[in-house]
């Protein structure tokens, strides 16, 4: 067994995994705005698959129906119409799981089986539609997939490692940060954290649980939406029903954990999922005389999910803890 | 509670309520279907433009229409609801074991090693050896949460999700591996024919179905009759009476997983070794999550299950009958059908626990 190094590939590597690991960020941002109410949405992926057919869609038929497509109106259906979907899916679990008090993980788990229906059937109507099985909007590829001029080009291989992807994947890293200063920075990040931990003594205090629950919970989906969006725009806003939006969406599940539920943590642990989900087709150009199946590499992101999970429940430390009242229905009599 | 006469009386406030009648409960159920069946019946037709009578129709031919798809919708019904039996102790523990396909395709992975190891032994030897096996694996792969939820708290949930994935990805590798030079992993009724269940009635999956049910009935004895039972109850219902009553928490929530990821691990030998003869990461459509909500619809109750696994496997027949009538139906709306009408469900089950009330002394005079 040995190691080569081979620095194109490696740059390759790293480009694909900071893109796919920014789609794992934005669900994982999501769903940790979610868990900081105290829901626990396994419908990420169901979500992130509603966002993602919404956007493409929308980009594509507006494309197919116009002669010469604006590329601002490209920009806004893009991301106003994932959102929306994605919006829209989590409106039905916040209403199921907050007014209703329903069981979270039986809701997320419908939602994951509904939208990915939904995504799947649109997606082949369209395609038979078209008459293609590979159906892409050529302008939302160029609008999504702008690179920073000159320096993307001109500065070797620090441009290319650095300012080499669209601007939804710089968004996703601000995103992060603008949600780590609302935790632990502003009195309605405190309020909602206080409603994850003992939503009972939250109301107490006097914040409406509710509106806050419903707030994290939409806002949130918009945030995966995005995500979802985010994968059909890294695959060259081309929908075929090979695309796995939903395996993204468990990872992002996931990567919550393995984030500890701080966004921060997120960014770079969204580049590490990204990076060994897509070991199988580069490990081999650096390591000889062993080959590891891609499923070997692509079980990591789980086991070092489930190594971070023992280890935070092991220490003390009670910011690294989920949210205790996790998966719980806030009912204001049960108190 | 006292009306207190404020400007910020809410119009209308929730109470929990215990007692509702039998039929009552039932009543709000059908209700919910209906109503499902009714939105259900307006989407399709505006997406496909399929008349809905015509989608109605087409749900009792996809399961009944010929013998045949009565004993599909049999062969389908029997995984499922053997993970839902195995989910029942589980759950009712409240330990949220998510992880049921995981379990039941580790079960399926030793139950298939054991049967390509020993393919030359007799099938009366090598078929008990497999489920052992099945067993096996399915209580390892679920008691590994179990330990670290009991002694450290670690979060169940999502650690049995993130088993999962480990236990797919497991099955894909070994699939691989051992496929060889061939498209797939073979049929056991090439490469081991020892390895099969033997058929009754020209149906080899029949006898996975009288286990099934065998189990039903063992597991609604054991929540229900024994000691055993009780504790799982109790724990169930908090985790302080059980301690002040004397029961060992980490024990019985130990022993509880043992047994269900052992049911789920039986699910996936009999899958494999009586259903579809062969091993793969996408056996029985996701239908450890599919359990979840048999499970949980059924309140645990391992005869109800039989209904509620029924009703699943109802509308997934359904959806595959609608899907070839024209253009415009996909075999995805299956998926989305079975959503909407578990939504509905989930929902009513507030209108069982919950009664609303009122604001008084307004124009709108309730209860």
């Amino acid at each position: 067994m040995g190691i080569i190094w081979n620095a194109d590939s490696m740059l390759g590597w790293i480009v694909m995994a900071v893109n796919f690991g920014s789609v794992i960020l934005y669900g994982a941002m999501g769903e940790i705005l979610t868990e900081k109410a105290g829901h626990l949405n396994l419908g990420v992926p169901g979500i992130m698959l509603c966002g993602g057919i919404s956007g493409f869609a929308s980009t594509f038929l507006y494309e197919q129906s116009t002669e010469n497509p604006s590329k601002f109106v490209m920009l806004l259906l893009g991301l106003v119409s994932s959102v929306v979907a994605a919006t829209l899916a989590g409106l039905i679990y916040a209403f199921l799981t907050i007014t209703l008090k329903a069981n979270q993980n039986v809701t997320g788990i419908t939602l994951t089986t509904f939208g990915a229906g939904l995504a799947k059937h649109f997606g082949s109507v369209i395609s038979a539609k078209s008459g293609s099985t590979a159906i892409r909007s050529a302008v939302a590829d160029d609008v999504f997939n702008a690179k920073i001029p000159f320096l993307s080009t001109d500065l070797g291989v620090v441009g290319k490692l650095l300012f080499n992807y669209g601007f939804l994947v710089y968004l996703a890293v601000i995103l992060a940060v603008l949600l780590q200063l609302f935790f632990y920075r502003t009195h309605q990040g405190l309020n909602l954290r206080a409603i994850g931990e003992n939503p009972g003594t939250a109301d107490a205090m006097g914040i409406n649980v509710t509106r806050y629950k419903y707030s994290a919970i939409l806002a949130g989906s918009a945030i995966s939406g995005i995500g979802g969006f985010l994968y059909l725009v890294i695959n060259n806003v081309q929908w075929s029903t090979a695309l796995d939006i939903e395996g993204m969406g468990w990872l992002a599940v996931a990567l919550v954990i393995f984030a500890t539920w701080k966004p921060v943590n997120a960014i770079w642990g969204g580049y590490l999922f990204g990076f060994l989900s897509k070991a199988g087709a580069y490990a081999p150009t650096f390591i000889t005389g062993i080959t590891i199946s891609q499923n070997i590499w692509s079980m990591t992101p789980y086991i070092v999910t489930i190594v971070v999970l023992i280890a935070v429940s092991f220490r003390m430390k009670k910011e690294s803890r989920p949210p205790a009242a996790l998966g719980t229905a806030y009912f204001r009599e049960d108190r | 509670m006292a009306q207190t006469k404020t400007a910020k009386e809410p119009f209308v406030h929730v109470i929990r309520k215990e007692d509702t009648p039998m039929l009552k409960k039932w009543l709000i159920r059908i209700f919910a279907v209906v109503a499902a069946l009714i939105v259900t019946g307006v989407l399709v037709f505006a997406v496909t433009g399929i008349n809905p009578f015509k989608i109605y129709s087409s749900m009792i031919t996809g399961s009944f229409g010929t013998p045949r798809r009565i004993r599909n919708t049999i062969k389908l019904m029997t995984p499922l609801l053997c993970l839902g039996i195995g989910l029942a102790p589980a759950f009712k523990m409240k330990f949220w074991n998510i992880g049921a396909q995981g379990q039941m395709l580790v079960g399926a992975l030793a139950a298939s090693f054991v049967a390509l190891t020993f393919r030359h032994l007799p099938g009366g030897l090598l078929i008990p050896l497999m489920g052992l096996a099945g067993l096996l694996a399915g209580a390892i792969w679920g008691v590994i949460p179990a330990i670290f939820r009991a002694f450290w708290n670690t979060n169940e949930t999502l650690f049995t999700l993130m088993m999962n994935y480990i236990a797919t990805f497991a099955v894909m590798y070994s699939v691989d591996k051992w496929k060889g030079e061939s498209s797939g992993f073979a049929s056991f009724k090439q490469i081991a024919k020892n390895a099969v269940m033997p058929a009754v009635l020209n149906e080899n999956f029949y006898i996975c179905t009288a286990i099934v049910l065998l189990l039903v009935c063992l597991m609604y004895i054991y929540m229900k009759r024994t000691k055993h039972g009780y504790e799982i109850a109790v724990v169930g219902e908090s985790e302080k009476t059980a301690v002040y009553a004397g029961i060992n928490v980490k024990a019985v929530m130990i022993r509880t997983i043992l047994l269900s990821g052992a049911v789920c691990g039986l699910c996936g030998f009999l899958t494999v070794s009586g259903i579809d003869f062969t091993l793969s990461s996408t056996m029985n459509n996701g239908f450890g999550f599919t359990a979840i909500v048999v499970a949980w619809l059924a309140k645990f109750n391992p005869f109800t299950m039989i209904g509620t696994s029924f009703m699943m496997v109802f509308f997934q027949n359904a959806a595959s009958e609608i899907s070839s009538m024209n253009a415009n139906a996909t075999e995805y709306l299956s998926y989305v059908i079975s959503g909407i009408i578990l939504f509905f469900l989930i929902g009513s089950e507030f209108f069982i626990n919950y009664r609303l009330v009122f604001r008084k002394n307004h124009e709108k005079e309730g209860k």
